[in-house]
């Protein structure tokens, strides 16, 4: 990069540390205003996050779907609960360390997928990663005695560090370090997507012919961005675990995956901020449903349960699509747009515009 | 022996289903370039279909017949309610939206019918024909190779020698050009996704009464099969289908005869990874064909 100048997308390090700083301590304040079950819900928040986020500065930046990132947070789940199991010790470092070996799994796994598939265009990363969520519940049974099939692993109960205990409840406690991790790992890739690998993801979605000419390896550079992907959303499984106390493979379905795309869509595909509000819609909507169908007679509720949610997911899916495609984000963009016309945007154009490369053919 | 050479007939009859399945994914991809992942969710409508007017009347057939018409019907609804809006520079949107469209329909699917397995019959023995005392094919999977064989017989003569045919595969391969010397391209778009359907719907139909039963969900491993088949063929290859899935199907027969039903999901993402690794044209394209 050269001098001063900053580029589509370049933000200063300083900045983005200051904007993370100031979003983390006001959600860890929010803890304290927050009865338990909103505290629970806002760790739930958190731990998809990490994976919208992941999810999101992948399609944005390389222009690349994942349609399997609940496994890949299975596999940090698994990583994680595999080694707290392990671990003779307990408290914040076998946290640490159990975090860091489900980051690891997540990111070899996604590794090894992203090279099969990710240096392709086209479809293949997006059905390469159906599969492995479709497969999933057959690695867990396959290999019963480590992963405990259906059931899943358990962890042992953790509680709230004896110097916390008489300030906070376990579920707040929860809540802050769903939120600390996951501050860690927003920042990481708005980092990563501000500085020199950023650009050279945004030079390959662009023109991948002319990156190549530039000298910069696009399939290396897609490769290593579904493996950061992965293991932001192994993050997330992480914490997910450490919340639930247990990974299984039930709650990592094709439904569940489909649901990342959905917050990802609606919030603005690329924008960070859109993968944040999204995490909350999906997480919050299907809450709101489950509360407006419960007075229905059993019958009618045990249908609806699940899927009314789903059918509203859906169709906003498609009115998204069709009618708004940067989501969120883009209406919050456009809206702040309107009412300053006078001033010109040039550079500081945010990435997540124009997603979309066309293919050879369509040119 | 007997056991393989069962085997081995099975995973033909599963293998042909697998290769309409795939040829129907294959149709949508020359025809528009995206790949119809509510392809599953779109068959399992037409099944439910299916299922429901054979309850009614009493007859496969006209149950058979129905789900055809349901499943055409559904590929024109889609491509011009919802495909339409797809962005023409975009290959992710079209996925994004067929996305929306599976939970779409497996949502109201589950709403209105529940989530249970509800077996399906056909009228057709199930014990197999013994040649010569070993057991070779159920008569249903005979049913199934038959009507297999037919359907690519007649989409073969349709692409070949009509003049459709011809219309569409030239609005695939320069839709440009082919606009300008009178092809209706957008109606020969919406033809492929109606015939689409339909070949996807009877791939499910035929397939969904030797699985569990049918639910909302029944067709989303025929869609991962269906597409690691189409990917293994080359997604742009009619003819990598048919072998793509006579391979793919003969595989997982043999997966489940030998190490268990279980393995078979494991064993196509293996087959998918080393597919991808290594060919990634798949076995029957140009690989110029799929730099796009």
């Amino acid at each position: 990069m050269t001098g001063r100048q900053r580029l589509p997308g370049q933000r200063p390090l300083l900045r983005t540390l200051l904007v993370a700083a100031g979003w983390t301590v006001v959600a860890l304040a929010g803890t304290f205003a927050l009865d338990p079950f909103r505290n629970y819900q806002l760790a739930l928040v958190a731990a998809y996050l990490c994976a919208t986020a992941g999810l999101t500065v992948l399609v944005g930046a390389t222009g690349q779907l994942s349609l399997g990132h609940a496994a890949l947070m299975a596999v940090g789940g698994y990583g994680f609960a595999l080694t707290t199991n392990a671990l003779p010790f307990g408290g914040i470092p076998a946290f640490v360390l159990a975090l860091l070996a489900g980051v690891l799994a997540s990111a070899v796994v996604g590794l090894l997928l992203g090279l099969a598939a990710a240096r392709l265009s086209g479809p293949y990363l997006a059905g390469l990663t159906l599969a492995v969520v479709v497969a999933l519940p057959a690695v867990a049974s396959t290999w019963s005695t480590v992963l405990h099939g259906d059931q899943g692993v358990q962890i042992p109960f953790e509680g709230v560090p004896d110097g916390l205990r008489r300030v906070v409840a376990l579920e707040q406690w929860q809540a802050m370090v769903a939120v600390l991790v996951t501050a860690a790992v927003v920042t990481s890739l708005t980092v990563l997507r501000g500085g020199r690998f950023g650009l050279r993801m945004l030079a390959v979605r662009d023109d991948e012919v002319a990156a190549r000419l530039s000298g910069i390896p696009a399939g290396r550079v897609k490769v290593l961005a579904f493996t950061a992907s992965s293991a932001a959303a192994g993050v997330g499984g992480a914490v997910l675990c450490f919340v639930a106390q247990a990974v299984s493979p039930g709650a990592y379905t094709v439904g569940f995956s489909l649901l990342l795309v959905v917050a990802v869509v609606i919030g603005g595909l690329g924008s960070i901020l859109g993968a944040a509000l999204g995490s909350v819609v999906i997480v919050l909507l299907p809450w709101l449903i489950g509360r407006l169908t419960s007075n229905l007679p059993a019958d009618a509720a045990q249908r609806l349960d699940g899927n009314l949610a789903v059918l509203v997911f859906g169709l906003l899916l498609i009115t998204v699509m069709a009618v708004a495609p940067h989501g969120l984000h883009g209406a919050l963009v456009a809206r702040r747009r309107r009412t300053t016309p006078d001033v010109p945007r040039p550079t500081a154009e945010p990435a997540p515009r124009k997603v979309l490369v066309p293919t050879e053919e369509q040119r | 022996m007997d056991r393989l050479v069962f085997l081995l007939g099975t995973g033909l009859a599963r293998g042909a289903v697998l290769a309409l399945f795939a040829l129907a994914l294959v149709l949508i991809w020359r025809g528009a370039r995206v790949v119809n992942f509510a392809q599953g969710a779109m068959a399992v409508v037409s099944t439910y279909v299916a299922f429901e007017v054979t309850s009614l009347t009493g007859s496969y057939w006209l149950g058979l017949l129905a789900a055809l018409l349901a499943g055409g019907l559904l590929g024109f609804a889609v491509e011009r309610g919802v495909m339409r809006f797809a962005s023409p520079v975009s290959p992710l949107s079209g996925v994004i939206l067929a996305i929306g469209l599976v939970m779409v329909l497996q949502s109201a699917l589950g709403i209105v019918f529940g989530p249970d397995y509800r077996p399906m019959r056909v009228p057709f023995d199930d014990t197999a024909i013994v040649v010569g005392g070993v057991p070779l094919l159920s008569p249903y999977d005979l049913f199934v190779l038959v009507v297999a064989v037919v359907v690519m017989a007649a989409l073969a003569v349709l692409f070949r020698w009509t003049s459709l045919g011809l219309q569409m595969r030239a609005a695939a391969f320069a839709p440009e050009v082919s606009r300008l010397l009178g092809v209706r391209v957008s109606r020969t778009v919406t033809v492929g996704w109606v015939l689409s359907s339909v070949v996807g719907s009877l791939a499910a139909l035929l397939l969904v009464p030797t699985s569990l039963g049918l639910n909302p969900h029944a067709t989303d491993s025929l869609f991962v099969l269906g597409f690691t088949v189409a990917v293994v063929g080359g997604l742009d290859s009619p003819v990598g289908a048919l072998v793509g899935g006579v391979v793919v199907g003969v595989a997982m027969s043999l997966v489940t005869g030998y190490l268990g039903a279980g393995l078979v999901p494991i064993a196509v993402l293996v087959l998918l990874v080393l597919v991808l690794l290594l060919r990634p044209a798949g076995l029957f394209a140009a690989a110029e064909a799929r730099r796009a």
